[in-house]
């Protein structure tokens, strides 16, 4: 849907709630540290990113207006990179990291299981929005192998029973964790 | 605010005498693999039982970058008495502060005896460990922008250059090419606007050796950076860091601000004509972009793909200006070499490579975490002396140098010493120095696949060698593994590993096949084994029917 044309006049903020005014204006910020200028687009996107969660459409129009770039460019940035996601992330984010040492160290059968027991593979979601399953390629916590990100709290020398109690609390609304 | 030689003097003077004020000095490290072991509330315990007990002027707590034995963590050193302390928990603290007149608690002492902590020579990691990453102050107090001061007001840009070429550094991001060189040629290169870049995109997976840097001494890079903008005429740097290091760039980023603010950079550099910007990029993950054409794409925002070289970066690079590209540990070498000399730089190491090498020592190996050695030190030492060997009796297998452009180094080479030119020879390369140790548990056509998979999908696209047969290969080295494939199929292998080697656009794909290379010429049995007998010497792969 983003690989149509770019409207023009799309300079406009989208219809917003006060909460994503909020949201909004650290996006502005971003952009106008960079002067409005197109070097900016990765940085913004991070911001993006950081503030809602993940690189909603009309944003990335709006940033595409704002930055004077085509907005099949933003929508290329977007989605060449990793860090970035076009879908809305679950409640919780567990990221597994797969880098040597925890390729080494096993971090492929605690996917496996993950997958088995919980049923998404890598980049999905529970079906209930809880959890979000992610794989990094390197978190460089390699000496804690094998590692992995809950909720932006790197946790090292996992093993599949540790990471499937912990997506288990968060499903079952542990509310200590 | 501009400083001279006093100010930096009397900054210096005043945080040691404030150091030497404290009976008893306990150093927690907050590097990211501390951290994530809890070091962060064992520093506040640490602090709130000081206060406590009153002893507020009597035992300072300083939280610290990278110990370096990350296996162990949380760690924390007493610099007062020289020991250290591993895996220690918030319930230790009444402990270690009761111990501090007498002899330490001995469940928790680390040996500091050992050759993990012996055999290290440190001078990109000096400060790793011993200083405050977000205080400047402790920076200084350790000679730090004593170099840049020196360089800015008793040196001439040439001399700079020739301090380098003379030291021998060579760039330790890889590849190896001589710093001065590079220095030299984007001196001489045309053009008012000149950039500077520190690569921290270290994509490498098993390398942490930047980020253990930035995240524990970022001053030591942005002085580099500011005298190689001297040397080579530059006025603007960028350090381009991954995302994925928060703390890094968190670090990074106060540490610029109070560079800034001390007049380390802006203008008129201690009370000199020269000024220098820089700022902080961040990555978006993507492994080529540690590729200096497509790291410069990122930071005009623009999807990291990469062009053919020539025309270099030095002379056409960041918005078509003359750009130089060095990574985060060559810049890090840099003051050490201006305040101490070329000729001491020289005496370490070897007759083509000098200096030492930061290595991120992890898989099957006791003490995994980051050490700096002599470059020379054989493989043997690195993994049995410092590394301490493989857990629980296992057998050394290989060794993993380079990353997913590197490759695999067998037990007959254990005794090679480490420098760039042997590591070519037997096919790897130094890399940014991330080793993995892998014991007889480790499958190397698996291995070979698991990297193939990596720069299959970091792939850029852009050339059809390696988007095409990066993918070729995996599916093959899939089949091996699941003992479906034919003898056809292995000579496949073979042809399509030299063809990517030779066709492709950039060191992505150029280096992707080392891994399956050096492994096809290391332990062929493993690969003949799948084929003709249908199994796994490791008994690590799964076979066919199996998998159905």
């Amino acid at each position: 849907m983003l690989a149509e044309g770019i409207n023009p006049n799309a300079t406009a903020l989208p219809a917003t709630s006060p909460a994503q005014d909020h949201r909004l204006r650290m996006v502005n910020r971003t952009m106008q540290l960079y002067r409005n200028e197109p070097h900016g687009l990765i940085e913004t996107l991070h911001t993006v990113q950081e503030s809602f969660g993940y690189l909603e459409e009309p944003i990335l129009r709006y940033v595409a207006a704002a930055l004077q770039v085509p907005l099949s460019r933003v929508y290329a940035v977007a989605t060449f990179y990793h860090s970035f996601t076009l879908r809305p992330p679950g409640e919780h984010t567990c990221v597994i990291c797969r880098g040597t040492a925890c390729y080494i160290g096993g971090s492929g059968q605690i996917l496996d299981r993950i997958k088995e027991k919980v049923g998404i593979a890598t980049g999905e979601t529970t079906a209930d929005g809880k959890v979000s399953l992610l794989e990094a390629r390197c978190l460089g916590s390699c000496g804690l192998a094998p590692a992995g990100v809950f909720d932006g709290e790197v946790t090292g020398k996992l093993s599949p029973e540790k990471v499937l109690e912990k997506i288990g609390r968060w499903q079952h609304h542990d509310p200590e964790h | 605010m501009t400083l001279n030689i006093e100010d930096l003097q009397q900054i210096a003077r005043i945080e040691k005498s404030k150091k030497d004020g404290f009976q008893h000095r306990i150093n927690v490290c907050l590097a990211a693999g501390c951290l994530s072991c809890g070091s962060g509330l064992i520093k506040e315990a640490l602090e709130k039982e000081v206060t406590r007990r009153g002893l507020d002027s009597w035992c300072k707590i300083t939280g610290v970058g990278c110990l370096g034995l990350c296996a162990e963590g949380p760690l924390l050193s007493l610099p007062t008495s020289g020991s250290y302390y591993q895996g220690v928990q918030v319930s230790d603290v009444p402990e270690i502060l009761d111990s501090l007149n007498g002899s330490p608690v001995a469940r928790l002492v680390c040996p500091a005896e050992t050759p993990f902590f012996q055999r290290q020579v440190r001078i990109v990691t000096e400060n790793c460990g011993r200083i405050d990453p977000e205080r400047i102050e402790e920076y200084i107090a350790e000679d730090g922008y004593a170099g840049l001061y020196q360089a800015l007001t008793q040196m001439t840009p040439q001399e700079i250059i020739d301090q380098v070429s003379g030291s021998g550094l060579r760039g330790r991001g890889g590849a190896g090419y001589p710093t001065g060189l590079k220095w030299m040629s984007m001196a001489k290169a045309m053009g008012s606007t000149k950039f500077i870049i520190c690569n921290g995109d270290e994509g490498d997976p098993g390398a942490f050796m930047d980020r253990s840097v930035l995240e524990s001494d970022p001053h030591r890079v942005i002085e580099g950076m500011v005298i190689a903008g001297y040397a080579t005429g530059a006025n603007q740097g960028f350090i381009y860091v991954r995302a994925e290091y928060p703390l890094a760039v968190k670090r990074l980023r106060l540490a610029l601000s109070q560079a800034e603010r001390m007049g380390m950079i802006g203008n008129n550099i201690f009370n000199t004509s020269f000024h220098f910007n820089l700022q902080v990029r961040l990555g978006a993950g993507a492994f080529v972009c540690g590729e200096e054409t497509a790291l410069i794409a990122s930071i005009e925002g623009r999807m990291g793909r990469p062009r053919p070289r020539p025309p270099f970066p030095v002379e056409f690079g960041l918005w078509d200006h003359p750009t130089m590209i060095n990574n985060v540990e060559t810049l890090a070498n840099i003051a050490p070499i201006i305040r101490r000399g070329s000729q001491w730089f020289a005496g370490i190491g070897t007759e083509k490579s000098k200096g030492t090498k930061v290595f991120a020592l992890a898989g099957k190996v006791v003490n995994t975490g980051l050490i700096e050695i002599p470059m020379g030190t054989s493989l043997r030492d690195i993994v049995f002396a410092i590394g301490g060997g493989i857990p629980q009796g296992g057998r050394f297998k290989a060794v993993q140098t380079g990353g997913p452009s590197g490759g695999c180094i067998p037990e007959q080479f254990l005794d090679m010493p480490v420098d760039y030119d042997s590591l070519a020879q037997v096919g790897s390369i130094m890399g940014s120095g991330g080793m993995i140790v892998m014991d007889a548990s480790s499958c190397m056509v698996d291995v070979a696949r698991f990297f193939m998979e990596f720069c299959m999908s970091e792939s850029c696209g852009k050339c059809v060698p390696c988007r095409v047969g990066t993918r070729q290969i995996y599916d093959i080295l899939g089949k091996i593994t699941a003992s479906r494939a034919t003898m056809a199929e292995f000579t496949m292998l073979e042809d399509l590993c030299d063809l990517i080697k030779n066709t492709s656009l950039c060191g992505l794909g150029q280096s992707a096949p080392n891994p399956v290379l050096t492994t096809l010429k290391y332990f062929r049995d493993e690969y003949l084994a799948h084929i003709h007998d249908r199994q796994c010497l490791a008994g690590a792969c799964k076979k066919a029917e199996e998998v159905l």
